[in-house]
């Protein structure tokens, strides 16, 4: 099956946030789709970085470049503005430190591109208030004693990061559960998913 | 199940007065190389995969030289119809090293200038000068460019060295288990496996071919590189405490009281009975010696020559001997570089001899590595 047919709406996202004959960086790139779709449509040159065994395979049965380290451990051995774009896409949530590999990212990449759920979703927000458990979603399917996620955060919580530190939005883009746009001013309530294009303020 | 059955190959070259210029500088030939070849070298003569061996390996990678054999080649396991480094596919090559005692040029050669061995007049030896050999044997084969390099410990040393020293004649490189450089640990276990053999009365400068031959030494000298190969955790898993026999209390040091001394001792015997003291001191000199930046002014720039060849570098858990620190060193150099570099990290309690049991492992990562990019090209 040809990677199109089986992309999910983040990756059309960041497909069209990025521009063609880049250098990309994709952090915790799984099994390497996104990364294998940006080379072969956007003549991407491309590196990822995975911590699973299975994804660095899979990667590596792609032809792609990919290195098994541990993002939690930084980026310190990548030069400033090595690449045109470091990718987090959905990933963020499971990172120690989140705020390092941001900062990170907009160090070593001219632009970050970073998609993560949003714990703030009506339905989320709602299954807590109601239901009084830690809620459940597509995008956050996991019970809270097996979550690889330990970092949940809103689409207000991340601007609030950006602007604190340092960090430029450039672009910020939302999708609903059913993978439809979200205006930005719905966002933090109808957005299961925000894919932001960041960049570090002079 | 019908086994495969290899014949060694030989090939000579570098007669004089064409001999081999060694790093030293120094001249050597004529050469002969001892090698195995598995499957079919493609009309393009563009499919071929050339395997280093380690330290104390041999050219007999995969299959066996005769029915009655028990054991097969050292990497039997990778190398086959189907395996990680596929047969049906690629052609595989795999020579003795110079210096070595399989059959190629080494110090228990004749020097045909006297018409005994070598010993000790046989040159000093470089990874550099051992890699240099085996592009003869491509050359002699008709080979330009090999799809693929790779092997194990000194064996990575020396697939990393042919993509520096000659970048046109490899596209993909695998080093498994491997260093740049040797830190001073690594060449702290060889100065002492070296000074065992030197202290053996039967080295006698080297010249015992005629004699007894300094197995004792060389035992010795085996034993110590024995443990750097295992983990903690391997050899207490193997052996634990466990007693030989029952607990003693006599001045019997000659006897082994453990199991773990007991199986070194073993292990150290049957070395002897397949290596050469002389080649031993050579090859782990030569070892010592390596520092792939040597002649640039770092790692990197001497990567910049091999910065269109493509890498998998991989490391193990538990290896102690080569870290994956060390592998890292050479992934981040590459990573700079901007070439195509992936790395590798394998889980294992095996310490560095994983190279050679984590086959499982290993088939996943450098069968998808190797077709992907033998797809590539077609």
């Amino acid at each position: 099956m040809p990677w199109k047919e089986r992309v999910k709406p983040d990756y059309d996202i960041i497909h069209k946030l990025v521009a063609p004959n880049a250098r990309i960086l994709d952090l915790g790139c799984g099994d390497g789709t996104l990364l294998e779709g940006l080379i072969k449509e956007k003549n991407a040159r491309g590196l990822g970085i995975e911590i699973s065994s299975d994804g660095v395979n899979r990667c590596l049965a792609k032809g792609l470049a990919v290195l098994q380290v541990d993002l939690d451990k930084g980026l310190a051995d990548f030069a400033d503005k090595s690449f045109d774009y470091v990718i987090l896409n959905m990933t963020l949530q499971v990172v120690r430190n989140p705020l390092l590999v941001v900062r990170e990212m907009v160090r070593v990449g001219k632009y970050a591109i970073v998609g993560f759920p949003n714990f703030g979703h009506y339905k989320l927000r709602l299954s807590f208030a109601l239901g009084g458990r830690m809620p459940k979603s597509k995008t956050l399917p996991y019970e809270w004693y097996d979550t690889p996620n330990i970092r949940l955060m809103t689409v207000k919580n991340f601007r609030e990061m950006c602007g604190k530190n340092n960090i430029r939005i450039l672009r910020e883009v939302y999708l609903s559960e059913a993978g439809r746009n979200v205006p930005p001013q719905l966002a933090n309530l109808l957005a299961a998913e925000a894919v932001f294009l960041l960049e570090a303020k002079a | 199940m019908t086994k495969l059955i290899i014949k060694p190959n030989r090939v000579t070259f570098a007669a004089p007065p064409d001999e081999m210029v060694l790093e030293s500088g120094k001249k050597l030939g004529p050469i002969t190389l001892v090698y195995e070849t598995y499957g079919a070298l493609s009309p393009a003569k563009d499919n071929a995969v050339l395997i280093f061996h380690a330290l104390s390996g041999d050219q007999h990678v995969a299959g066996y030289h005769a029915e009655a054999d028990e054991k097969p080649g050292w990497w039997d396991g990778m190398v086959g119809s189907g395996r990680a480094i596929d047969t049906d596919k690629y052609f595989v090559i795999c020579a003795n090293n110079i210096g070595g005692c399989q059959g190629s040029t080494g110090p228990s050669s004749i020097n045909p200038k006297t018409g005994k061995p070598y010993a000790l007049d046989f040159p000093v030896i470089t990874i550099g000068d051992i890699v240099k050999a085996q592009t003869y044997l491509l050359d002699h084969l008709g080979i330009k460019k090999v799809f693929a390099a790779t092997g194990g410990s000194m064996g990575g040393m020396e697939a990393m060295q042919l993509a520096v020293a000659f970048p046109d004649r490899v596209e993909n490189v695998i080093p498994i288990a491997t260093t740049a450089r040797l830190s001073a640990q690594n060449i702290a276990f060889n100065e002492v496996g070296r000074r065992a053999i030197l202290h053996d009365p039967n080295w006698n400068g080297g010249n015992y071919y005629d004699k007894t031959p300094p197995n004792n030494g060389l035992a010795l000298a085996r034993m110590i590189g024995h443990i750097t190969y295992l983990s903690n955790e391997s050899m207490h898993k193997k052996f634990g405490r466990e007693l030989k026999g029952e607990k003693q209390f006599e001045t019997n040091f000659d006897e082994a009281q453990f199991q773990v001394g007991n199986y070194l001792r073993y292990k150290g015997l049957r070395f002897t009975e397949r290596f050469d003291a002389n080649s031993y001191l050579y090859i782990t000199k030569a070892a010592d010696l390596f520092d792939l930046a040597d002649g640039y002014p770092s790692l990197k720039d001497s990567l910049a020559r091999a910065k269109n060849v493509k890498f998998l570098v991989i490391s193990f858990g538990s290896d102690w001997l080569f870290p994956a620190e060390q592998s890292l060193v050479i992934v981040d150099a590459l990573k700079d570089l901007g070439a195509h570099v992936s790395y590798k990290h394998i889980d294992s309690t095996y310490g560095h001899d994983a190279f050679l049991l984590e086959t499982d492992e290993l088939t996943v990562a450098i069968k998808g590595f190797l077709d992907a990019h033998y797809k590539e090209k077609k």
